[in-house]
């Protein structure tokens, strides 16, 4: 058998794997933005838990955390992977069925990314809250503004703009944790790579186009995050 | 909650503790040598040092881990025979010596940038003030320039020595029997992830905890400036009779 060049075999052609990476990169892409939603929203809860509760509250946030940050996100995919389908399956049984359920692969990784990305978020969400000057919450109490108008009005702007830098940083991470979802089978870039690479026995190759992608992906976004930055300051004074 | 198979579970996954710290350490310290070159090719303010230093960096830092795991473990093997001629097959066949080597890379980018933050936080004036009592060269280098970059980086530094305890859970997809690993071997046995999850968590929380301790003491021994003075033992002669 003759030895494909490197090009046919991650170009688009009959025997090239070009379509099926791109679509991984497309899933890899896709996982990753509803795992960074999902943890955003974990993010501004634990946030509010740590500025606005009381002790109860706040050590929970504090815990959650400390416990997040602190344990690999494998073991928290795992956790995910086979304890959700053990639910599952305990719930199916209650209807009869019985035998194992797997949940799916998507939701399970993006439900993990956003758990521990929720973690980083709050911590981000928090110091951004910091920096919102303690005037503009009182000038907004006293023309009469209530709690949810407060928040959308003048905290929920501010805490984003100072934020973004953070967020920046979450997306890489989520984006690189995005790869440890492959574990559970979900196709994505890795995931498709492995294939691909077993299929052909040219691992190198294909964990190396891999890793051109996800540089290609962080790259666009780095981009797309300063831009954001950029737009969001628009209107300040900058100390120079 | 089985309290009995958790204790159990426990004394299985202690037993990868060893690997998961061995595998930690190497990483950390053969790769704070390739950072600390890193760094130092950074700052020579020579192009051709520069510029391969800051591609590393972004490389290692812009792909996932588990990426650079499979490149070194499976992707190398395309090369088998080169390897093979080279004699450094027999280093790169063993899970554990491509995971070593992944993990070093990767930590030596990231550590890389904190040595830089720390070697440029040294305010220049020390420097002048140590070149006005005739140090120069490495003696400079090492009774200013790096006492007072270790103390600024310390901190960030330990953050990234807990990344990698965590990142060696990776490890366990090449086959290591470290903590994750035996961890996914008890669940996929018994089925239990919730408990197993609690106690292998746990088992990091610990480790992670005395880590952070321990850099803790470090950084307070390393700053005696920032520390309150003791307190003076008031005299219990009085002074002038």
């Amino acid at each position: 058998m003759q030895q494909l060049s490197y090009f046919e075999l991650v170009g688009f052609g009959p025997n090239g794997w070009g379509w099926a990476l791109l679509t991984a990169a497309g899933m890899t892409i896709a996982v990753a933005i509803c795992g960074f939603l999902a943890g955003s929203i974990v993010g501004t809860l634990v946030a509010w838990g740590k500025i606005g509760g009381n002790l109860v509250t706040r050590s929970l946030a504090d815990g959650y955390t400390t416990i997040l940050r602190g344990i690999p996100d494998l073991l928290v995919i795992y956790l995910f992977y086979f304890g959700g389908s053990a639910a599952l399956g305990a719930i199916g049984s209650l209807f009869g069925a019985d035998g194992f359920i797997g949940v799916p692969a998507f939701a399970t990784g993006a439900m993990a990314i956003g758990i521990v990305s929720g973690a980083y978020q709050a911590e981000v969400f928090r110091g951004a809250y910091q920096v919102v000057s303690r005037g503009e919450i009182e000038a907004a109490r006293s023309v009469g503004m209530h709690r949810w108008l407060l928040f959308r009005r003048i905290i929920a702007p501010q805490v984003l703009r100072y934020a973004i830098p953070g967020l920046g940083n979450t997306w890489q991470l989520v984006l690189k944790e995005s790869a440890l979802i492959s574990v559970t089978g979900l196709v994505e870039l890795l995931r498709q790579s492995h294939i691909a690479a077993g299929s052909t026995r040219r691992p190198f190759d294909f964990y190396l186009t891999a890793a051109v992608l996800y540089l290609l992906i962080t790259w666009v976004s780095t981009y797309l995050f300063q831009r954001a930055e950029t737009y969001s300051l628009r209107g300040m004074r900058r100390a120079s | 909650m089985d309290f009995a198979f958790m204790r159990d579970a426990f004394l299985t996954l202690i037993g990868g503790v060893p690997l998961t710290l061995n595998l930690a350490f190497m990483a950390v310290g053969l790769g704070a040598i390739l950072a600390m070159l890193l760094a130092l090719m950074r700052m020579s303010g020579l192009k051709v040092l520069d510029w391969p230093a800051q591609g590393y960096v972004f490389v290692f830092r812009g792909t996932p881990l588990l990426v650079q795991i499979f490149l070194i473990y499976y992707g190398l093997g395309q090369f088998r025979p080169v390897l093979q001629e080279w004699g450094l097959w027999t280093f790169f066949r063993e899970p554990y010596w491509c995971a070593v080597f992944a993990l070093t890379l990767n930590t030596a980018a990231y550590a890389s940038e904190i040595i830089r933050g720390g070697l440029q936080s040294v305010p220049y004036n020390q420097v002048e003030a140590a070149r006005a009592c005739g140090m120069s060269g490495f003696l400079l280098f090492r009774r200013v320039v790096f006492p007072i970059a270790v103390r600024q980086a310390l901190p960030a530094y330990g953050s990234e020595i807990i990344l990698m305890v965590k990142a060696t859970s990776l490890a366990s997809i090449i086959t290591m029997m470290e903590v994750t690993g035996l961890a996914a071997k008890l669940i996929s046995q018994t089925f239990r992830a919730v408990e197993v999850f609690i106690v292998a968590g746990l088992i990091y929380l610990i480790l992670n905890f005395i880590i952070t301790r321990i850099i803790m003491a470090i950084e307070w021994w390393l700053s005696p400036h920032l520390r309150r003075p003791p307190a003076v033992e008031p005299r219990l002669e009085a002074a002038h009779v």
